[in-house]
């Protein structure tokens, strides 16, 4: 039985959605064909869908290495710079053969549908420029190559954002190896999980065809629980496992150039609009939610953030700034097309308090080495986003609501509650908690007792750029 | 003939070459040097790592002077450098022992 059906990564549905979708309610056609769906296709949101996937690799390269980049010291630069686009390509290269396949198309059997899908679309068979994805709406299609690239650049940046939490002090092969087995074992499985499903205009005849906590009615909208939560928690299992850098606490280590992270970080903020806008996929009012939403939520936390130094250091740091500026927007990731824009800036508001509390007071307690602390700003602001949805897309305060697409045309959810919508957000997050921490630490125990994880002291005093790599990232 | 070592805050040393070449002297050797004296190191922030740098950013400056000339430099770097605040530095002052210009091959204060 079905509680809610809504989609992963969109509930999408807004008002404007549904008023051009009554106005075309005489000519649905209920599972439209191959043929049909291509001729539903929109220019306009090919277009928005393509550009948002070019934002959204922005973000990975060079946002996110630059971000990481200037926060280690000049002996490890480019062994970030490096880790970050080759996980890039090689996962580039993954999702076009399994990884695509594995995490949105139906499983090998009807049992194994809510886990994980299966290989008929291995290495892009049957995906071409002829065949259509659904969307969000009734009767609107993109091209299946556009929203597999889309999606192809999630499945690149998330491991990426994993490498923060251990920088430093890993070895460049065996977190390649890594990173495939965890795309494999951890991130399409849940990707599956949270946004697998046949679409508007096949769910209500198949109500089956969903992933796990899709089917539940988890809302996450862009990527709270699988990219956030998901990479966050591995970086903390492996930041755990791996141990601390040498000299943890003894050697100075300050930021070699935070120029360059704040070049990053803004990167990440514009190429952000692709990852949580585009996650609806069409162009529509629900996209321009999504996108004031984000836009609010980041200028909030950013302001929070540094107000919250100068009430503690008395000295708004830049560092601080940017930290802000991504903690709001991975909190804002979940519920960006759920909130309005006053909510999501509240939400902004309070996460950064939540995350400065882990980075400075929880891990100076407790005295973990998670590095460019993926821990303490995604995964931690991702549980913030993820719970807060709960609150910000009840219609009560403003927000988008759910839909329930087990209707055709699909139709408004009646009766929205918080506290409900609250129990299956932390079953999520929980599940997601669990399953990335746990597969993760088994594959670095394996990959640890095999081929070893760590550098050895030497090249780990000496610097990763040098002995992993072979060069040095200013010769001056 | 001396050797004078002074160090000065950064901010200071065009204000004392400037001095010091109205005085006369033709040359010196400056370098950035790190050190520590009285005045206490800064702390730096980031997130929640705080650091104490110990070591405080300094220009050094190395004269040789005449006997006769010495102590006018000595007072000069000592006024112009002065912003009579904890850190303006120290000046230390050597007998040197002998001076060759390279190029000529001359020796002793027509070295300088």
């Amino acid at each position: 039985m079905i509680r809610k059906m809504i989609s992963g990564v969109v509930g999408t549905g807004l008002v404007l959605g549904f008023a051009s979708t009554a106005f075309a309610q005489a000519a649905m056609i209920k599972a439209p064909t191959a043929a049909q769906q291509v001729a539903m296709i929109n220019k306009g949101d090919t277009a928005w869908l393509l550009v948002s996937s070019a934002f959204v690799l922005m973000m990975s390269v060079p946002g996110l290495a630059l971000f990481y980049g200037g926060l280690v010291r000049t002996k490890n630069m480019l062994s970030v710079l490096m880790q970050v686009f080759m996980i890039v390509s090689v996962c580039g290269l993954l999702w076009a053969t399994v990884g695509y396949s594995m995490a949105f198309t139906t499983g090998f059997t009807s049992s194994l549908t809510p886990y994980i899908g299966g290989f008929s679309k291995a290495l892009m068979r049957g995906i071409d420029g002829t065949t259509a994805a659904t969307t969000f709406s009734n009767n609107v299609y993109v091209p299946e190559l556009a929203y597999f690239v889309f999606q192809m650049t999630f499945a690149m940046i998330t491991p990426a954002l994993i490498i923060g939490s251990f920088a430093e002090r890993i070895k460049f092969t065996p977190l390649m190896v890594f990173v495939v087995l965890w795309s494999i074992l951890v991130y399409y499985p849940i990707a599956h999980m949270v946004w697998y499903w046949a679409g508007p205009d096949f769910l209500p005849d198949s109500p089956n065809e969903a992933g796990l906590l899709n089917h539940w009615g988890a809302l996450d909208f862009a990527g709270g629980t699988v990219v956030h939560i998901n990479a966050g928690i591995a970086g903390m299992v492996g930041c755990l496992m791996i141990g601390k850098r040498l000299g943890f606490g003894k050697d100075n280590t300050p930021p070699h150039s935070l120029t360059l992270t704040m070049v990053g970080a803004s990167l990440l903020w514009v190429g952000w609009f692709g990852f949580n806008a585009g996650s609806n996929l069409e162009a529509n009012g629900v996209t321009a939610v999504a996108f004031v939403n984000t836009m609010l939520a980041t200028c909030a936390a950013a302001v929070s953030w540094a107000v919250v130094e100068q009430i503690v250091h008395a000295k708004p740091s830049t560092l601080g700034a940017a930290s802000g500026a991504v903690a709001g927007l991975v909190a804002v990731t979940p519920a960006s097309g759920y909130a309005a824009p006053m909510t999501a800036l509240v939400l902004g508001l309070v996460v950064s308090p939540i995350c400065f509390f882990f980075v400075t007071t929880v891990k100076n307690k407790f005295k973990y080495d998670d590095t460019l602390d993926v821990f303490g700003v995604h995964c931690v602001g991702g549980i913030t986003g993820a719970l807060g949805t709960a609150i910000v897309a009840s219609p009560a305060l403003g927000g988008q609501g759910v839909i329930d697409y087990t209707r055709f045309p699909a139709v408004p959810m009646q009766g929205y509650s918080i506290a409900s919508q609250l129990m299956i957000q932390l079953e999520a997050v929980t599940i997601t908690l669990v399953w990335s921490g746990v597969i993760s630490a088994l594959l670095y125990f394996a990959i640890d007792k095999t081929l070893g994880l760590r550098p050895t002291e030497e090249a780990e005093r000496e610097g990763l750029d040098i002995n992993e790599h072979g060069e040095r990232a200013y010769n001056y | 003939m001396k050797f004078i070592i002074a160090i000065i805050k950064p901010f200071k040393l065009d204000e004392v070459r400037e001095a010091l070449s109205n005085l006369g002297v033709a040359g010196m050797t400056v370098s950035e040097v790190k050190g520590f004296g009285r005045q206490k190191g800064q702390t730096e922030i980031y997130r929640g790592a705080e650091y104490t740098t110990n070591m405080l950013p300094k220009v050094k400056l190395e004269i040789a002077a005449s006997d006769e000339l010495a102590p006018r430099i000595i007072e000069v770097i000592q006024q112009t450098a002065s912003t009579e605040a904890i850190g303006d530095g120290k000046i230390f002052v050597i007998d040197l022992a002998s001076a060759t210009r390279i190029r000529t091959g001359e020796t002793g204060e027509p070295a300088l």
